[in-house]
């Protein structure tokens, strides 16, 4: 990482826990549970996230890792896309349907109101904005009011974490850290 | 300076531009942007606040946008 702080600047409570997390997953801490566990009373998005990734939603648990992965793809943030990639894969255990939405949203075997959500996210992610109309496409295919909503805040959730992973420059861990991570993140989430 | 990173608006240079960076092409922050601020005189805690505070700025302007995209079709807050 960037910030020496974010490796080694931790108070002893969170080294204890790196310790603990090295012993039982047998895996090096990856990188975004340091920068979770550095200075929690400054930023502290793991309740955040939480709630838009685990909270009750007409969006599935898989579907909204879809969105963060997608999102992260958007924003071309390898440490996230590879985690978010492996985290839906797992929620689906449909690897090729991932896949298949990363290199081309048009042609994925998606139903269409998530089609339509991901489109809406990926052109606020990319612009900054959205306008009535691509509301509205979202809402013409089948998207609920609510789901917007609840789509909004995964996108809210991950435009914040994929700036950080890029700009402190996460390592992208290597495949069996990352499928152990994401087995971590669908049993126990965000907290 | 947070607030500034924060509107991602009024911030004194070099922090200026690398909060610019930050909130709308995160990907292309180099190391030597974080040299930059570092020879400028901030501490490594400072330079933290800043990116978060940025990050958490650029997300929050899209999350207003899209919700108020979203009031003007749907007539709801």
């Amino acid at each position: 990482m960037r910030l020496a702080i974010l490796d080694h600047g931790h108070g002893l409570r969170a080294k204890a826990i790196f310790v603990l997390i090295r012993v039982f997953s047998g895996h090096p801490v990856v990188d975004a549970v340091k920068l979770a566990l550095y200075r929690p009373d400054f930023y502290r998005a793991g309740g955040l996230t939480q709630k838009a990734m685990r909270g009750p939603s007409e969006w599935s648990v898989a579907d909204r890792e879809l969105m963060a992965a997608y999102v992260s793809k958007i924003n071309e943030t390898e440490f996230c896309i590879a985690a978010h990639t492996a985290t839906s894969a797992l929620a689906y255990n449909d690897g090729a349907k991932v896949s298949a939405t990363l290199a081309d949203l048009e042609t994925a075997p998606l139903a269409e109101p998530l089609r339509a959500t991901l489109r809406m996210l990926g052109k606020l992610t990319r612009e900054n904005k959205v306008d009535a109309d691509d509301i509205s496409k979202v809402l013409a295919a089948g998207g609920s009011e609510q789901q917007i909503k609840d789509a909004l805040a995964v996108a809210f959730a991950f435009n914040v974490t994929d700036r950080l992973a890029d700009v402190f420059d996460f390592a992208v861990d290597d495949l069996g850290a990352i499928n152990a991570g994401a087995k971590y993140l669908l049993q126990r989430g965000y907290r | 300076m947070r607030r500034a990173a924060f509107d991602n608006k009024g911030a004194a240079e070099p922090v200026g531009t690398f909060v610019d960076k930050v909130a709308r092409h995160a990907r292309t922050v180099t190391d030597a942007d974080i040299s930059t601020l570092r020879k400028a005189g901030l501490s490594e805690d400072q330079i933290y606040e800043v990116v978060v505070c940025a990050a958490i700025g650029q997300a929050t302007r899209q999350y207003r946008n899209a919700l108020a995209a979203l009031s003007a079709v749907t007539g709801r807050n």
